[in-house]
């Protein structure tokens, strides 16, 4: 700050106001950065902070489309654990937790990091271009609108003799009967319809670390007469750790709360909560009347258990991928 | 002899593994294509050719209850416009005081950007529909502006504006990137001869940062463009004045019956014709964006 001041000192002096130096313009430059961050500030506490204060105490509160209006939410007299009571003790919720569980691990494991690790391995030791011709068609999935992403999926899946698998993989091997494959196997769609966008992100990253892997690593084991598996197993994945860790942690977070596509694919069906996860749970609660009722309150308690572990989990970020080393000092102050 | 043999035979397993794994994606587009102009399909095969599927861009294909394609095309366009500047400005703005400012805060402020950047927003969907609400009531902000409609609940801004705070986080951090990444002296020469941090900022180092600019305008660009939770829960009327594409496909794909597929898949494809744009002209891009970290989704 004292050396800004000397600056403009110095800048004044080259023009005609030599001795304007006042307390405004000391003020002046000492608000310019918060007029630079205001827009950021504003957007930020509208629909980071508040809302985030508000989920909370919507979660102790019974607030639905009955009530609204009439319940005074924010008034402490009115906050009760009941929610969290209802959520523990529902009938299903051994069945969403348990559907959470296998979403999450079976799409981290299989395509996040499993299918992304084996793309990337294989696009970056074969022809250059091919390879990221091949790592572009993958980005594709994630870049296609969702709808018709699901769409697309959809018709995949279909009853024969519309869809593709029916017609042309299942027909052909005489397996199944040909029905609508999402009412038969929907875990596995959707599995597959959450890797496929998912196993792009991990690949860039893997991609580049494996790329910037030095060359001579590679040289020696195989001059000492290592096969591919074992320069893979103890030179490749050893030197991208570190990138492994952090997809893992932040592709667990994404998929933990993200609902679009099963929300598009299967809405939590065919069956009675076959398909629901957390995440979609607290968005029917809230949005979708399944009773011509939408319980603000009861589905926010689903959102907060939620809002918690992401919390926690930005925090842990923070601290073990050290991004605070990444916050340098501002060079232009340093004049 | 033998040695290079096997190589060989290495890469081409490499080759078939890659091959099978990426068959999905072949398949799914190529239903895609081959249904839009077909006017039956039976799993990739077409039962003859036509081009009566894309008969949607001139007459409201669905019935007279909903609009025309092009209304529903122009909204997802001025969301897809508005959230695209709202984000390049704001965090442009946001990212050249972090980057050259010392200020009372500013370590606070980049490990709240970050957090924020991890965090997953889409949880806090309740509370922010309570928020738009709100703004609503708010004279002419709320649902008063020509075109966009406000920037309250069941309007275009108000989604755009939504959309503006999940993406701010990253558009501030990569944005913070590319300000670092220019030597100073420019600017410090341009400091000197009078010229305020504000005109700095806007002059000197905004055009020195063009391809960082245009990365994060690809990015939020192709979001919004795509974006359906968001659009869907913030806006009523599944065919009213507030449509964007994505509601619209869905909102025929739940009700149309089976002889409508390949119409669906021909206002699918046209939804997907902007972001191929981007894709076949700016992959190098592409590929550098989401590896610096895409927010949301799996």
């Amino acid at each position: 700050m004292r050396n800004n001041f000397q600056l403009e000192r110095e800048t004044n002096s080259l023009s005609s106001f030599s001795n304007t130096k006042s307390f405004f313009s000391k003020l002046k430059s000492w608000l310019l950065p918060y007029a630079f961050l205001s827009p950021t500030l504003i957007v930020v506490t509208l629909f980071f902070f508040i809302p985030l204060v508000i989920v909370f105490i919507l979660s102790f509160t019974n607030l639905d489309m009955t009530n609204f209006g009439i319940l005074k939410w924010w008034q402490p007299a009115n906050w009760t654990l009941d929610n969290y009571i209802k959520i523990f003790t529902n009938r299903f919720f051994p069945k969403i937790l348990n559907n959470t569980l296998m979403y999450v691990s079976a799409t981290l494991i299989l395509f996040n990091v499993g299918m992304a690790l084996v793309i990337a391995l294989i696009t970056t030791n074969i022809n250059r271009r091919i390879g990221f011709a091949s790592r572009l068609i993958w980005l594709a999935c994630r870049l296609t609108p969702v709808v018709v992403y699901i769409m697309m999926w959809k018709a995949l899946a279909g009853p024969s003799p519309m869809g593709v698998i029916n017609k042309h993989i299942l027909g052909p091997l005489g397996i199944g009967e040909g029905e609508y494959l999402l009412h038969i196997c929907p875990w596995i769609f959707i599995v597959l319809v959450n890797g496929f966008i998912g196993a792009s992100f991990g690949m860039i990253i893997f991609s580049s670390a494996i790329e910037a892997i030095p060359k001579d690593y590679m040289i020696a084991s195989k001059v000492d007469g290592a096969s591919t598996w074992q320069t893979i197993r103890y030179i490749t994945i050893p030197m991208i750790r570190w990138p492994l860790l952090f997809v893992t942690t932040y592709q667990t977070l994404s998929l933990l709360t993200s609902f679009e596509q099963i929300l598009l694919l299967t809405n939590g069906g065919p069956g009675l909560y076959e398909t629901e996860v957390w995440s979609l749970t607290a968005y029917h609660r809230a949005f979708s009347s399944y009773f011509g009722n939408t319980q603000w309150g009861y589905g926010s308690a689903w959102a907060v258990i939620l809002v918690i572990i992401g919390i926690i989990m930005a925090i842990v970020y923070l601290r073990v991928f050290r991004f605070n080393e990444l916050i340098q000092e501002p060079k232009i102050e340093q004049l | 002899m033998l040695k290079k043999f096997r190589l060989k035979l290495k890469s081409i397993f490499a080759y078939l593994v890659l091959i099978l794994f990426s068959l999905p994606i072949f398949l799914t587009f190529s239903w895609l294509i081959i249904t839009t102009f077909s006017t039956r399909t039976e799993g990739l095969k077409s039962l003859g050719w036509t081009l009566n599927n894309w008969s949607f861009l001139w007459k409201s294909p669905f019935g007279p209850n909903f609009p025309s394609i092009w209304l529903v095309t122009l909204n997802t366009f001025l969301l897809a416009a508005i959230m695209t500047v709202i984000v390049v400005f704001v965090s442009s703005m946001s990212a050249y005081a972090l980057s050259r400012m010392k200020f009372a805060g500013r370590r606070g402020f980049l490990s709240l950007t970050l957090i924020l950047h991890a965090f997953p927003s889409v949880t806090l969907l309740i509370p922010i529909y309570f928020i738009l609400r709100w703004i609503t009531k708010i004279p002419i902000i709320g649902h008063g502006i020509p075109f966009i409609g406000g920037f309250g609940f069941n309007t275009i801004g108000g989604v755009a504006l939504v959309m503006v705070a999940f993406q701010l986080p990253f558009g501030v951090w990569i944005m913070k990137g590319f300000f670092d990444n220019i030597s100073w002296d420019m600017e410090r020469s341009a400091l000197i001869d009078g010229a305020s941090r504000f005109q700095v900022w806007w002059k000197i180092l905004m055009p020195n940062i063009k391809p960082g600019i245009a990365a994060l305008s690809i990015f939020a660009f192709i979001s919004a463009w795509n974006a359906y939770i968001i659009p869907f829960t913030f806006t009523v009327g599944r065919a009213g004045k507030t449509t964007v594409l994505s509601v619209y496909i869905q909102n025929f794909m739940s009700e149309s019956v089976m002889t409508e597929w390949n119409m669906v898949a021909a206002v699918g494809l046209f939804q997907l014709i902007p972001v191929l744009i981007f894709f076949f002209f700016t992959q190098e891009a592409l590929l550098n964006i989401y590896g610096g970290g895409a927010k949301g989704g799996a």
